[in-house]
């Protein structure tokens, strides 16, 4: 029997747009079976790419010299990165992940600020109320070698970003980029967009001249504490790191280093004492998989043991401070044969309650909410938590689902 | 078995997909590389990703010498599927992972006859 179907559609790959809707649409089926347009649905990390909009950030950079040389970066808009001298990272594997090249031919609406259509187009698809939006490129702004044209770069950002963003979509949020190099411009970038409408907490990325312990950041810490706003930690990495410089793939620097730049710092924050010093404020550790936590309580736990004057301040175990930490799931190292191991890893990081989803759209190791409601050891209790409760509350959000 | 015309073969390229979609939300993508149709149903193992609307390309070998120092990747003449959305490749010819054999893709056969392209579903 030979029929002439009429539900056929024929894409051709070259076509040299995309709409998100359309690449997406997967995504949407998922949602619809799932019926996640009845529950909450908090994204904790995704992402746009800010250099497009690069002009309009840069027309707020207020020192006039750093204005100028941002000005000339105009190859940033086709670009994933932001540092001199550095070219891409093969983040989209040569071709083979098209919505990188692609993306900068996508057309918003008129109406509104370009990324909050895309933004929202992914959120609708993938059935997300909120989403807690961080920026692509600007966070390898800490590796750039000058710490000033950091801190300008990262203001413009912020009042870019809470100017024409954050006012178009009341469920779009943010973590504002902190310029980590200057510990007085992070606390005077708090005082001055911390009562901003959108903005819920505060983020690190790339992290790499002093510890999070050093002094100077203390006087961040407790206004951070202060205004009941959470510190994130978002994991980056760079090729020229002294660990990372030897390693020939990115698949070898991704796989290490996102959770190994998180392992040193949760280091020095649990063992330093940070969590004793500010009780009152909450961490939220980003994009570093799951997997390396029950390695490190473990490890720390156990040296503690021998060497417990090293870290004074404790008054517990390394581990169950960090079973107080707060971390998103994306990207979720799901076994493909055996999931025990990751049902392990849930019950020793506390997933019910300091597990946040994340999907890190539109990121080349995005993860749909599918693969926190699929796991097959979590309680239907435990999914609606870990998907969005968790991040209402932390973010104190509204529950009510749109 | 029932068949589906897909369409004429000239309207294939190598850049052309066609997906069909059938009850249930179901899709099957049918390619053409080269002389050879493929189908394959258009959801991947991963994440559910339009998997048949991802780029053809070779599978990439790195080549030994005899004392088995690397000297450089090269392009096999084994094509791989790339799903678009997270990069997982497949055996163009038989749907099979490139990293775990284990995985496969559903394969459907697709006839040529008289110029048209036929699915069976």
């Amino acid at each position: 029997m030979t029929t002439q179907a009429p539900y056929i559609t024929r894409r051709a790959l070259t076509a040299g747009t995309q709409d998100t809707t359309q690449l997406l649409r997967h995504a949407a089926l998922q949602a619809r079976s799932r019926k996640f347009s009845e529950i909450l649905i908090v994204d904790a990390d995704a992402h746009h790419y800010e250099t497009e909009s690069w002009p309009d950030i840069v027309a707020r950079i207020e020192d006039p010299v750093i204005r100028r040389q941002a000005s000339g970066a105009s190859t940033l808009r086709d670009t994933t990165s932001i540092l001199p001298g550095t070219t891409s990272n093969d983040i989209e594997l040569s071709g083979r992940i098209p919505r990188y090249g692609n993306r900068v031919r996508e057309m918003g609406n008129e109406s509104e600020p370009r990324d909050v259509t895309l933004i929202r187009r992914s959120m609708t698809a993938m059935g997300i109320d909120y989403t807690v939006l961080f920026p692509g490129p600007l966070l390898r702004l800490g590796f750039h070698p000058s710490p000033e044209y950091e801190v300008q770069v990262a203001r413009a950002y912020a009042r870019w970003l809470t100017e024409v963003i954050l006012p178009a979509d009341k469920h779009i949020k943010t973590m504002l980029y902190l310029p980590f190099q200057d510990p007085l411009a992070c606390l005077r970038l708090v005082q001055e967009f911390g009562d901003r409408s959108g903005v819920i907490g505060f983020l690190v990325a790339c992290y790499r001249d002093r510890s999070v312990d050093d002094n100077a950041y203390m006087p961040l810490y407790a206004e951070l504490e202060r205004r009941r706003f959470p510190i994130a930690f978002h994991s980056s990495v760079e090729w020229t790191e002294r660990h990372f410089a030897v390693m020939n793939r990115y698949l070898s620097i991704h796989a290490l280093g996102m959770p190994f730049n998180h392992m040193v710092h949760m280091t020095n924050w649990v063992i330093n004492g940070l969590p004793e010093r500010f009780p009152g404020l909450r961490t939220i550790w980003i994009e570093g998989g799951l997997a390396f936590v029950p390695f490190l309580m473990q490890r720390l736990d156990s040296v503690y043991m021998m060497r417990s004057s090293e870290a004074p301040l404790l008054r517990k175990m390394p581990s169950d401070y960090m079973r107080e930490f707060f971390y998103t799931s994306q990207p979720l190292e799901v076994p493909l044969h055996n999931l025990d191991v990751l049902k392990t890893t849930f019950q020793m990081i506390n997933a019910e309650t300091q597990l946040l989803y994340a999907s890190d759209y539109p990121h080349w190791d995005f993860d749909l909410p599918s693969q926190i409601y699929d796991l097959p050891f979590l309680s239907e209790s435990q999914k609606l938590r870990i998907l969005g409760q968790n991040a209402a509350s932390l973010f104190r959000l509204d529950e009510t689902v749109s | 078995m029932p068949e589906i015309l897909v369409g004429r073969v000239d309207e294939f390229d190598d850049d052309t997909r066609v997906i069909i979609e059938l009850e249930g939300a179901r899709e099957i993508g049918v390619l053409r590389v080269g002389n050879e149709f493929y189908a394959y149903s258009n959801r991947c193992l991963h994440q559910g990703g339009p998997v048949c609307e991802g780029i053809v390309i070779g599978k990439v070998n790195v080549v030994l010498d005899d004392e088995k120092r690397a000297l450089g990747r090269v392009f096999a003449s084994e094509l791989n599927i790339v799903c678009p959305w997270h990069g997982w490749e497949f055996d163009l010819k038989t749907g099979q992972s490139a990293s775990e054999p284990s995985f496969r893709l559903h394969k459907f056969p697709v006839r040529v006859e008289e110029g048209s392209v036929y699915l069976i579903v």
